[in-house]
């Protein structure tokens, strides 16, 4: 174990870990972009800038390993404005499109600037449009001019994942996230999880909705039997669209396969039935519940009457829940 | 599963056998990757076909469907023979050794050669690569036990585990990746024949007294029918009655036109479903139940972890959760339940099941709790088996291998075996009614090595039939090396080319799944 003393709080550390993770420890806040968790750190935005007692120059804490005895400021004028001048230099090239942009409202760039209360006027350059591949899967759609090359994505896909099939494509100010030649996308959309900003956003259902417009209901996903966490997102009685944002949550912190996250259009589809439906004349006809379950419960005491409760099966189901199961057994078994 | 998915990243080496982890459990396929790629953890694949983790596996065994068994007997072999074991663990915590020890003096790697066609040496170096990795974790899924020796196997695979002191190890384990969001649940609830929650067994007089008292009424004491019996029993006119929550048998079984016969020689059939599947679609009367997405409750996970589902949405049109419906059903029937919210019936399941004892809707608010969980301060129980067996000590079983129901042969000479692909799901009722899914994926194809499609005179998209001894599909060819010359698969989510026409129903003595993974076909031009 290290000593750290980040901003007057002295900390300890065990060897290797980052100045960020230290201040996190002392429960003290550094602005981040590129940073994740669950990630390698990159220090590329350079948002997480601090500085270090004898450095002549500000280090990056996401990525910079802390040493024993080390005195840090997170916080001064200087730092602050660095730190405006990273974000005024993305605003260059990320268009402020924020009322039409899906993530207006749970963007990290939008935060920032807010936070540090930058303006796009400072610097400017001439406007290209981008000629960029399509991206690679059809769940996701992709808005290259809002991206900020934070390399999220890229991170995730390779190193979560094991994918490997979006990379960082040209150089400086033209370069853009394209694919890997020869290497298939799957569409699990853990890109689309961690993208800090709007350049990619979920293309499944046409409706939209700000974060404070929908519900975001936290569940167990419904197809197999790893059980991943995940939240349904619920405008108007409809999913809208699956989100992970708790990426601290067993088992799945936040990955999702293409199933859970872009599998739930079954639930609005309108073969979903929505009556109960008895065999009249050899076609099923709508019921009400009354007649349908009156003659269930009819035919059913009239076999076992006849022929014994052990002429009488039932199947339960791995997809339904414990309690139904429990029941199901319970009214078989005791009925 | 004995170890918990988080146990995946303590494993120093694996074993995935008849899993095909990174489509169907993406989400511990991609630990196993992280593991193998980050920190150099070891493993060993064995599958009829080339799966993605067979390319970043240490040693990879192709075996032709059904040949689990003697490679696992091989390993082991090697592994006595050459003293990878641990003789601490086994003489301390194990019986059985040396009757089982014994038995694998038949199964040399030139022996299981004979039998598979694997080279002994992969099998030598593939015993080497599991047992030198410490701890080792065993991952396997229904390639292993859809077969008639399907028992069998996942003993052998428990008797690899104990030889090598890898059971109530974190990081090691013998672990089953259910295939299904509740199959382990609606196991612990009581849905097999012999038991009711918990495992508690029928028969078992103190635990059918609880449930006499509990329920009011006397519970049966002799075990039911599985599935697969039910369904001649409703051939030979035994069962009168089915009712269906939420299974869709006319697509999952084997043998469809058996199960289809079984289901019309019925007195009456209820199904209750989200859509009108094509069980439901033979019904008499169908009930509408909801999604998911619509009911509250409780799923335990693969690795025994109970966590709570959560209603998003208000009930489709009238339908109805499904534990409304059976609790109406059996009030109109004459024995009454008034549940206000399943959050009531999961504590009467928790006062009824000991391993579910202390968990509650409180305690997994926001993260589940592996059972057993006995009392309200335990914590649950991530790895089971530790110090000690749940039985005591650790049984070694003698296992030999016998072979499966059918076998290649002139007239069927391609081995066909089935599974899921990564996009859809199961029996396909909700997936291919996901439009963004299925207009990416509308269609099941025929994997076949391109040895054999030059010898059929197939290409990628060419129309094909396929037979077997129980009917013929048609279906389209793709030419890949994933399965082996030999081999053919097919994924079992298109009703279009339903696949269980064909597959044996066969089962395993034991546990009664069919032989899902083995079927003698002919592939035509169609």
């Amino acid at each position: 174990m290290i000593n750290v003393t980040i901003d007057g709080v002295r900390v300890e550390v065990p060897k290797g870990a980052t100045i960020l993770e230290a201040a996190q420890e002392a429960g003290i806040r550094i602005p981040t972009l590129c940073y994740l968790k669950k990630l390698s750190p990159i220090g590329s935005c350079r948002m997480c800038v601090v500085e270090v007692e004898g450095c002549t120059k500000p280090v990056t804490a996401c990525d910079t390993p802390a040493g024993d005895g080390m005195v840090v400021t997170t916080d001064s004028e200087e730092l602050r404005e660095m730190r405006r001048d990273v974000l005024r230099l993305l605003l260059v090239r990320h268009p402020l499109d924020c009322p039409v942009c899906d993530k207006g409202g749970e963007c990290d760039l939008q935060d920032l600037v807010y936070e540090f209360g930058v303006t796009a006027e400072s610097y400017r350059t001439e406007r290209f449009e981008r000629d960029v591949p399509r991206y690679v899967s059809p769940f996701i759609r992709q808005w290259p001019d809002r991206c900020v090359l934070c390399g999220r994505c890229v991170r995730a896909c390779k190193e979560v994942k094991g994918v490997g099939c979006i990379q960082i494509v040209d150089n400086g100010f033209y370069s853009y996230i394209g694919p890997v030649p020869g290497v298939e996308c799957i569409s699990c959309g853990e890109c689309l999880s961690v993208c800090p900003v709007g350049a990619l956003t979920d293309s499944v259902h046409p409706t939209k909705a700000r974060i404070w417009q929908a519900d975001r209901v936290p569940t167990t996903c419904g197809y197999c039997g790893v059980g991943c966490q995940l939240e349904l997102n619920v405008l108007n009685g409809e999913i809208i669209r699956v989100t992970t944002t708790d990426f601290d949550k067993a088992p799945n912190f936040g990955s999702l396969c293409v199933k859970g996250r872009f599998g739930w259009e079954f639930v609005n589809h309108p073969d979903r039935l929505e009556k109960p439906l008895v065999r009249k004349d050899g076609e099923l006809k709508e019921a009400t519940w009354d007649e349908a379950l009156g003659l269930v419960a009819q035919r059913l005491q009239q076999i076992k009457d006849e022929h014994g409760a052990d002429a009488i099966g039932g199947f339960t189901s791995a997809r339904c829940t414990n309690e139904e199961n429990y029941l199901f057994q319970k009214f078989i078994c005791a009925r | 599963m004995t170890n918990s998915i988080a146990c995946v990243d303590k494993a120093q080496g694996f074993l995935v056998i008849g899993s095909n982890t990174t489509e169907n459990h993406p989400i511990i396929g991609d630990r196993v990757k992280r593991a193998v790629t980050q920190r150099g953890a070891k493993l060993v694949v064995i599958d009829p076909r080339r799966i993605e983790l067979a390319e970043y596996a240490n040693v990879f065994l192709q075996v032709k469907p059904g040949h689990n068994i003697p490679v696992i007997l091989g390993m082991m072999h090697v592994i006595l023979k050459e003293g990878l074991h641990a003789p601490d663990y086994i003489a301390e915590r194990c019986e059985g050794f040396e009757e089982f020890a014994a038995s694998l003096d038949a199964y040399s790697p030139e022996r299981v050669q004979e039998i598979t066609g694997v080279d002994a040496d992969l099998i030598r170096k593939a015993a080497r690569v599991y047992a030198g990795a410490k701890p080792a974790s065993i991952l396997y899924a229904m390639g292993v036990t859809q077969h008639t020796q399907g028992t069998d196997a996942v003993k052998c695979l428990a008797n690899l585990a104990m030889l090598t002191g890898n059971v109530g190890v974190e990081g090691g384990g013998v672990n089953p990746l259910r295939g299904q969001n509740n199959v382990q649940g609606a196991c612990d609830m009581g849905g097999l024949p012999n038991v009711v929650t918990g495992y508690q067994k029928v028969g078992d007089d103190e635990a059918m007294a609880k449930f006499d008292e509990a329920w009011g009424r006397k519970v049966p004491r002799e075990p039911g029918l599985t599935l697969t019996e039910m369904g001649q029993a409703a051939l030979e006119g035994k069962i009168r009655a089915l009712y269906v929550m939420g299974e869709n048998p006319m697509i999952t079984d084997p043998d469809l036109h058996h199960i289809e016969k079984a289901l019309d020689n019925l007195d009456f059939l209820v199904v209750q479903d989200i859509f009108l599947t094509e069980t439901a679609a033979k019904a008499d009367v169908v009930l509408p139940a909801c999604s998911f997405a619509e009911k509250d409750g409780t799923f335990t996970n693969t690795e025994r972890k109970v966590q709570r589902v959560r209603a998003a949405l208000a009930p489709r049109g009238e339908s109805k959760p499904d534990w409304q419906i059976v609790q109406e059903l059996s009030t109109k029937m004459g024995y009454p339940m008034s549940y206000a919210h399943p959050r009531e019936i999961f504590d009467e399941i928790a006062s009824l099941t000991p391993s579910y004892a202390g968990i509650d809707y409180d305690r997994i608010e926001r993260e589940g709790i592996p059972w057993p969980c006995p009392d309200k301060d335990h914590p649950g129980t991530p790895v089971l088996h530790v110090e000690k067996f749940a039985r005591g000590k650790g049984l070694f079983h003698v296992v030999e291998y016998k072979g499966s129901a059918e076998e290649a042969d002139d007239e069927y000479p391609l081995v066909l075996t089935t599974g899921r692909e990564h996009p859809h799901y199961h029996s396909g009722s909700m997936t291919r009614r996901c439009g963004r899914i299925n207009d990416c994926f509308p269609e099941g194809f025929l994997e076949m090595h391109p040895a054999d499609a030059e010898r059929l005179g197939l290409r990628t998209g060419d129309p094909v039939r396929v037979t077997s001894r129980r009917g013929e599909i048609t279906t389209k060819v793709k030419v890949v090396d994933r399965p082996a010359p030999g081999t053919v698969f097919l994924s079992f989510h298109y009703s279009e080319s339903p696949v269980n026409v064909l597959t044996n129903p066969a089962t395993c003595p034991v546990a009664k799944i069919p032989e899902y993974k083995v079927t003698a076909v002919r592939v035509e031009k169609a």
